[in-house]
């Protein structure tokens, strides 16, 4: 015990160290001349290579939004794919500047790790598809099914709690990954699939008939996804969450990568200040005062890389739901540059 | 007196044919012919469908839009092999690593057939820069970062580093722990039995997570560097309990034949022991080489995307998402025919160097 207890403290110690050493993550990313953005080893919609091997999904146009806002040019950022595991040491030790690896903010993550949660650019939850052949229109009615899930996720805590409040019994079957959940669910060894709402779309247009099954609309539990950056260091905090900001404000202000150009011409000062005609936001972020538009131009705002990766005309289908913006319903509420 | 030569007899009908074959081999007794019959009928339930799947129902050509058919579709296959085959190196450098392929091939061949030291040193030495160069870059060509590698690429880098740079070690530890000398026995044996009683998952842990910790964040350490090396002082541990056992089946007569020339302790080793030690470990060292050839996927849980991993990489692509099942029957196939030729060279091996007077 006293040696595991050793071990522990030594951790923590070096962990504190460091993230203690870290300040300049800005200039020790201009000096690199790229960013390193951590990112998930596939995962559909958010960051997947496409057949041309260039990355693509949500997470990956956050990284790249960070790009565009030191560098003025979105390539200039090298992907490291990271596994749940290594995310918050890879991150930690500096091997990455961001991560935007779907990571659920949670409390113990943002106060024990020596990590803060720059944002939400993707507000998630945990869901269920049900066949539709068992007529089922609310989880409530789920009482005795049989669930298929994935081993060792907090989708099985969820489910237990979900259950148990609401008094119902359920059986579970769990699978090692998703793809074989999925098979598990087709092959009807089980009545539901229970996983995020973002994956269960993705899971959904996987099936051979898509159609037979439906995701519930209950959503049991609160899956905020967001950039990581390392405690201690304000300017690069600061950074990586208003390049999310930015790209709100954008699509509020109707600014798109196609009209931007003429925008930041424009009369209204909302968008000037945005786009750097007036105002000195880029100045107080240590930036170049065009950082927002070289995000828009090089990456788009928000709506536009949410319609291109998992939007309706995308495989994945999914509605923007809660992460519209708050004028139409959601809560993707970015704050004013001003 | 005159001796005639009686022609041999044929043998009787009934002890030969097919049907004899058929009867000796598969029906001999009730309990034979019934587990022949089980077996044919697993195979017929098996086969035919697989069959069905694999080539006649399978869609070969086209895009994924115009697929009628149930059977595999191995246009996933086409449409994601450059990064089965190379990850994400670059397209426009592909031409590197095929060189570096047709290069090692002829440096083999080179090796074998001349009889020149100087050659075979020049070979020795010039390869591993060269083939470094060429895949990594340096000396003019562009530098390809190493996390850009991937695929069978990938898969054979570290195979291939890890079998090259295990031997010797493995070599040396086992000489070590057959040691008179009690540090380095005892070194040896420590080392031995600390990576051996590791899995290899939790050096590689090791490895990507917990050293970076220790290292200043300036000093930036290669992924694939350190996951190779963990690899390799891993390997080098068995490596070197194979020899050992190879070591250990040697005569003491051998040992004290070698002693009574005055050999030294090198040359005893080089010249009488190590040859035959190495000859009879040869079916273990390759087996362990296998296994160390598919162990490489274990780098996928450190975000290394080797073979394997680019299946499950490639499958979650939005547009071809739900074709795991056509990549991993792929890769098995691939990994299939490496491991196979792997064996048989072994088997060649073995012909070649026994010495065995039979």
């Amino acid at each position: 015990m006293k040696f595991v207890r050793m071990i522990l403290g030594f951790v923590l110690f070096t962990t504190l160290t460091t993230t203690l050493v870290f300040s300049g993550t800005l200039e020790n990313v201009k000096k690199r001349g790229k960013l390193n953005c951590g990112v998930s080893g596939g995962l559909a919609g958010f960051s997947a290579p496409d057949s041309s091997g260039k990355w693509k999904g949500l997470d990956v146009d956050m990284c790249r939004a960070v790009a565009a806002a030191v560098f003025g040019n979105a390539k200039k950022v090298k992907f490291i794919s990271l596994t749940a595991k290594e995310r918050f040491t890879a991150l930690q030790s500096g091997e990455i500047d961001v991560l935007a690896r779907n990571t659920t903010w949670t409390a113990t993550r943002d106060t024990s790790l020596g990590l803060n949660f720059a944002g939400v650019n993707y507000y998630d939850g945990q869901g269920f598809l049900v066949s539709k052949k068992l007529g089922v229109k609310s989880a409530l009615e789920l009482n005795g099914a049989s669930v298929c899930i994935q081993a060792g996720t907090t989708s099985e805590l969820n489910l237990a709690d979900y259950f148990r409040t609401n008094g119902m019994k359920y059986k579970t079957l769990t699978y090692d990954t998703s793809a074989q959940s999925r098979q598990g669910f087709e092959s009807g060894r089980c009545d539901i699939l229970t996983s995020d709402a973002s994956q269960l779309y993705a899971l959904k247009s996987q099936l051979k008939k898509p159609n037979s099954a439906v995701v519930l609309p209950e959503i049991i539990s609160k899956e905020p996804l967001g950039p990581v950056v390392r405690q201690g260091d304000d300017v690069w905090f600061n950074i990586v969450k208003w390049s999310h900001i930015a790209m709100l404000n954008a699509e509020e202000l109707g600014v798109t990568s196609k009209n931007v150009k003429k925008m930041a011409k424009g009369k209204n000062p909302a968008i000037q200040r945005l786009l750097g005609t007036s105002g000195d936001a880029g100045k107080n972020l240590h930036l170049d005062k065009k950082w927002a538009y070289n995000i828009i131009k090089e990456v788009g705002n928000y709506g536009e890389s949410f319609e291109r990766n998992v939007g309706l005309n995308t495989p994945l289908k999914i509605a923007r739901g809660l992460n519209a913006l708050w004028k139409d319903g959601g809560l993707q509420y970015g704050p004013p540059v001003r | 007196m005159i001796y005639n030569t009686i022609q041999a007899k044929e043998a009787p009908s009934n002890t030969k044919g097919a049907i004899h074959w058929l009867k000796e081999n598969l029906f001999s007794s009730i309990l034979n012919s019934i587990l022949t019959i089980m077996a044919f009928y697993l195979l017929y339930m098996i086969i035919p469908p697989l069959i069905n799947w694999m080539i006649i129902d399978a869609t070969w050509s086209g895009s994924k839009e115009e697929i009628t058919k149930d059977g595999a579709r191995w246009i996933f296959i086409k449409e994601k092999f450059h990064h089965f085959v190379y990850g994400f190196y670059p397209e426009e450098f592909y031409y590197r690593p095929n060189l570096a392929l047709v290069l090692t091939f002829l440096y083999i061949y080179i090796f074998r057939k001349t009889n020149n030291k100087n050659i075979r040193y020049f070979i020795f030495f010039s390869y591993p820069i060269i083939i470094y160069t060429l895949v990594a870059g340096g000396f003019g060509l562009e530098h390809i970062e190493t996390h850009k590698w991937g695929g069978l690429l990938l898969t054979i880098v570290v195979a291939t580093v890890g079998i090259i740079v295990s031997f010797p070690i493995g070599i040396i530890l086992a000489l070590g722990r057959a040691s008179n000398m009690p540090i380095i026995r005892t070194l040896s044996t420590i080392y031995i039995e600390f990576f051996r009683g590791v899995p290899l998952i939790t050096i590689l842990f090791m490895s990507s997570v917990v050293l970076p910790l220790f290292f200043p964040s300036e000093l930036e350490f290669d992924k694939l560097l350190r996951a190779i090396i963990g690899i390799t002082l891993f390997q080098a541990a068995y490596i070197a309990e194979v020899v050992r056992g190879g070591l250990q089946a040697i005569p003491k007569g051998q040992y004290e034949a070698a002693d009574s020339l005055n050999l030294p302790y090198w040359k005893s080793m080089g010249f009488v022991i190590l040859p035959q030690a190495l000859k009879i470990s040869i079916p273990n060292i390759v087996g362990s080489f296998i296994s160390l050839f598919k162990d490489t996927t274990l780098l996928l849980i450190i975000g290394l995307f080797d073979l394997l991993a680019m299946v499950g990489l490639t499958s979650t692509d939005s547009n071809w998402l739900g074709f795991e099942t056509e990549g991993y029957v792929f890769v098995a196939l691939v990994y299939w025919a490496f491991c196979f030729s792997m064996s048989r060279y072994a088997k060649t091996l073995e012909v070649k160097f026994n010495t065995d007077n039979k």
